[in-house]
């Protein structure tokens, strides 16, 4: 196996891949709940010390500290926290209405192409301008920004799991179990449900890197949270007006902590797919 | 060598049509609705933290619309619309289609730079790496794409403004148009010197999943029977790559490429505002933020509609490029 | 009569994750000696999706790279390594494929029978070739810009075999080439491929139809379960009496001529500790089961049976 990913190469080589695989997840799984649990543990009212303002970072700040002294750091893992429960709502919610939509498009022939022809119609409104008009709809906020990213999401998983409930309503086993006079609902739920609950599950993880990145993007540009919360989004925008007088700090650490977030909820969905769908792992 | 079946692309073209208006007119409701069920109030989001006197927001109650019930606003709407024009920028103080020509224009040569770099690097990276599959060399690209993926078009863009505006010194900071100069004196190399940064930005986000995607289809092809075959046959690796690798992923690849235009509109909101760079991006934020809901309306529309037109260039280079779809139109 | 190849112990396994992502290995050829002389027909028979065809692409090393490979092969007397391999295939070894699907879809046939060329006049030179041949088997012209999923059957057929001829190799390895054609088909087939012994050519001919490797090869090795257990001449192959392995004459008992004794029992998946077919053999041993009976030469015939003892054994 020369193929595997860069993380799952190198300082693990003597476990096999299965283990590896189980290993990163746990691993992964565990820094990003320090993280989250840390966040909501700070108090979102920062002490501000104004004799400490704009200082570049220190041991003491490894951050470095913003206009009004507070420390950088702090407000990143605060924002970051914030960011992980955005994240979690919006994901939730979308693979929510991806399994009903995927269940109705199962109905009949007119549910299917109103199914389809709502999937076509979502994925041609760019993507930020969605989720920009639904917050505003919804008037912004963390309310706002959950349902603007949780409305805009769900297209890839419902596309994934109505073309697998679509393979399961054709095998052998439901057309038994049609024969036997079984209604559809109890078809969905005893025999396509549990086969998909895997799909669900690995496609929720998925749209979390998405859900994280996309608030961060709308709350940047103004439509998501509001400028008082320890928002990332709000950080960046932030960081802004600094940037000129060289407060490099301001942006690049915050943003870098996003990423990693992002990275580390895009390894563990990755390799939980792969844990689930083993076809990947051959290539 | 392309033979076009003129009465197939003119039954194709009718039937895109028809969609696209159907899909327009959904979407131009379902926004309107979107905006009018709105807890925010426009003149107050208008007015920020300035105090006014009554008379005044009376004034600007109807400026806005805001004094009307929710029937006369969608008469209004509609009666304008179904006169052909998409009303009055309430921010801009001109008609629509204005702001949107003017605005667009200058997007356009932005998302057509960044287009064209994010298709060649990014296809160029795809092959390099889908040829050298499992080699550091397909590594480094594939860990440099997965990175770039899960990173913010924006903080790239903020980073980039860092690096080489405010450290280097190289480019300036923000503002597409030098201080006290009028848009259309700026010369050729001033534009051209104030587009490099936000090209280059936005093209870095398309490179990544262009990569990944010709990497995917690149090793699909290598694992195919008439890889092998031609393989067996003695051509070269590098051969095999060029004669049956490209030639069977270049056209997937281009239809990717055409189908980004989503992506590519969603970057340029987010680089327009990292750049201060004015264009349609920056005309969408400043229309959301402000509630001009006209301005906002007229860009869904635009925006849907190159979206569509994306994917229709997509679809016809698939349907009519394609050696083995052009044989059934023989039979 | 020199020899062109020699196969010896070869063993192909592949290495694949299941569900879970736990390890699987899979081992699809073991110990395979088989040699192929000049102007000499050899079939390998076996069913199909045993795994044959493997052989055929470790031959021209194009084998995935999840495969694990031991023993050796040998070219005209030198060990064909990945090197040798690359340089003598398309031009001295030759693959026939088995299906369409071995054209690349997006180009014309004659192009990809021409295949790489340095420069134009090499690539002239092919193309006189490519046309010379072409026509030989009765593809005309119009034939030369076809794209494959334009060619019909047959001509498929045709252009398999005329694109394997144009580098006129010694050594031609035809996979599976009669699956899916009409009676008509199968028989020109065959034709073609004796032809080409004719012409002095060696030919590794791997079918699953036994018929076809009656009909067209010198001698025939009986692919089992991974194993080869029996290579004889065809001529011993008329009557079950002259074959030696209790799978073979179940195989010549099953023909239609005799009378469809159809065998009982599958071919086993995993690798057992004794014989592939003990399971089935009428005629097993104590030993059978937890012993590998090897591949000897009893009287000039290739067998891996315990009831049959080698001419070197001394015994």
């Amino acid at each position: 196996m020369s193929d595997l990913p860069w993380y799952n190469r190198g300082l693990f080589s003597s476990l096999n891949l299965r283990q590896k695989t189980l290993l990163t997840i746990a691993l992964t799984g565990l820094l990003l709940l320090v993280i989250f649990i840390s966040g909501m543990m700070i108090n979102a009212n920062l002490p501000t010390d104004f004799s400490i303002k704009m200082q570049p970072p220190s041991f003491e700040h490894i951050f470095g500290t913003d206009w009004m002294g507070r420390d950088m750091f702090i407000r990143t893992i605060k924002g970051l926290s914030l960011s992980i429960m955005i994240g979690i709502g919006a994901s939730i919610i979308s693979s929510i209405i991806a399994t009903i939509l995927a269940f109705v498009a199962s109905i009949n022939k007119f549910c299917d192409s109103f199914v389809s022809w709502l999937i076509d119609l979502f994925a041609s409104i760019p993507h930020i301008l969605l989720i920009m008009m639904i917050s505003i709809a919804l008037g912004k906020g963390a309310f706002g920004v959950i349902m603007a990213v949780a409305f805009s999401h769900w297209v890839n998983l419902t596309r994934v799991l109505r073309a697998e409930v679509l393979q399961i309503n054709t095998s052998e086993y439901v057309a038994l179990s049609k024969r036997f006079g079984k209604s559809k609902l109890w078809i969905a739920k005893e025999h396509i449900l549990p086969l998909v609950l895997s799909q669900i599950f690995v496609g929720t993880l998925l749209v979390f890197p998405h859900a994280i990145m996309h608030e961060s993007s709308v709350t940047f540009l103004g439509f998501g949270l509001s400028p008082h919360e320890p928002a990332i989004g709000i950080i960046l925008s932030e960081s802004m007006t600094y940037l000129a007088m060289g407060a490099w700090w301001l942006a690049f650490f915050p943003g870098l902590a996003l990423l990693i977030v992002v990275l580390l909820f895009d390894i563990i969905g990755d390799n939980l797919k792969r844990l689930f769908d083993p076809s990947q792992a051959n290539n | 060598m392309v033979k076009i079946n003129n009465k197939k692309l003119a039954k194709f073209l009718g039937y895109k049509a028809i969609r696209l208006l159907i899909l327009l007119i959904v979407i131009a409701a379902i926004s309107f609705i979107m905006v009018q069920l709105s807890p925010i109030d426009p003149v107050k989001a208008y007015l920020g933290q300035r105090i006014v006197s009554q008379e005044q927001l009376a004034i600007m109650g109807e400026y806005w619309g805001t004094n009307l019930s929710l029937g006369e606003r969608v008469f209004g709407w509609l009666s304008t619309l179904a006169s052909g024009s998409m009303g009055f920028s309430l921010i801009y103080r001109v008609p629509v289609t204005e702001v949107i020509v003017q605005k667009f224009t200058a997007s356009f040569t932005l998302m057509a730079v960044s287009w064209v770099i994010s298709a060649v690097v990014g296809f160029g990276l795809g092959v390099l790496a889908g040829a050298k599959e499992g080699t550091w060399v397909d590594k480094a690209i594939k860990t440099y794409c997965y990175i770039l993926q899960s990173t913010p078009t924006f903080w790239i863009g903020l980073v980039l403004l860092m690096v080489f505006s405010v450290y280097l010194g190289w480019f300036p900071i923000g503002l597409s148009v030098p201080i006290g100069q009028l848009s259309d004196t700026v010369t050729f190399w001033q534009w051209l010197y104030r587009l490099i940064l936000p090209a280059i930005t936005l093209s870095i986000v398309g490179i990544a999943s262009l990569t990944m995607y010709t990497r995917d289809k690149l090793i699909n092809v290598k694992r195919s029977d008439y890889f092998l075959f031609a393989q067996a046959r003695g051509e070269s690796f590098w051969g095999t790559i060029k004669n049956h690798g490209i030639r069977n992923i270049l056209l997937p690849a281009i239809t990717i490429q055409f189908m980004s235009f989503n992506e590519l509109f969603g970057g340029t909101i987010l680089v327009e505002q990292v750049f201060a760079y004015p264009g349609i991006g920056q005309a969408t934020v400043a229309a959301g933020l402000r509630s001009d809901v006209p301005l906002l309306l007229g860009i869904v529309i635009v925006s849907t509609i190159f979206v569509f037109v994306g994917n229709l260039i997509a679809d016809m280079v698939y349907e009519y490029v394609d050696p083995r779809l052009k044989g059934e139109d023989d039979e | 009569m020199g020899k062109l190849l020699e196969v010896n112990n070869l063993s192909i396994s592949f290495t694949q994750y299941v569900q879970g992502l736990n390890r699987h290995d899979t081992k699809v050829i073991s110990d395979l000696t088989i040699d192929v002389g000049e102007g000499e027909i050899v079939a390998v028979l076996g069913s199909s999706g045993s795994g044959k065809s493997l052989l055929a692409h470790s031959i021209l090393g194009i084998l995935p790279y999840n495969s694990h490979v031991t023993g050796e092969i040998k070219y005209k007397g030198n060990i064909l390594d990945q090197e040798l391999k690359e340089k003598i295939r398309g031009k001295e070894i030759c693959l026939i494929p088995q299906s369409v699907n071995f054209l690349d879809p997006l180009m014309k046939v004659s192009e990809q029978a021409i295949g790489e060329c340095k420069d134009e006049k090499e690539r002239d030179e092919k193309k006189v070739r490519q046309r010379e041949i072409f026509s030989k088997y009765g593809l005309d012209e119009s034939v030369d810009d076809l794209y494959p999923f334009e060619l019909s059957g047959g001509m498929a057929r045709k252009v398999l075999l005329s694109t394997a001829l144009v580098g006129n190799p010694d050594l031609l390895i035809a996979d599976e080439p009669t699956p899916g054609l009409d009676a008509k088909s199968v028989k020109e087939t065959i034709d073609d491929i004796r032809n080409l012994k004719e012409q002095g050519k060696g030919v590794l001919l791997i079918t699953h139809e036994i018929d076809v490797a009656l009909k067209t090869a010198d001698r025939i090795a009986i692919f089992y379960s991974g194993y080869v257990i029996e290579i004889n001449n065809v001529d011993n192959f008329k009557n079950a009496d002259n074959v030696l392995h209790p799978y073979t004459k179940a195989l010549i008992n099953s023909l239609p001529r005799n009378g469809f004794n159809l065998t009982e029992g599958v071919q086993p998946l995993e690798d057992l500790p004794g014989c592939p077919y003990w399971e089935n053999c009428p005629i097993r041993l104590d030993k059978c089961k937890d012993n590998k009976p090897e591949l000897v030469n009893h009287d000039g015939i290739m067998i891996r049976c315990f009831n049959f003892k080698g001419d070197n054994d001394g015994a």
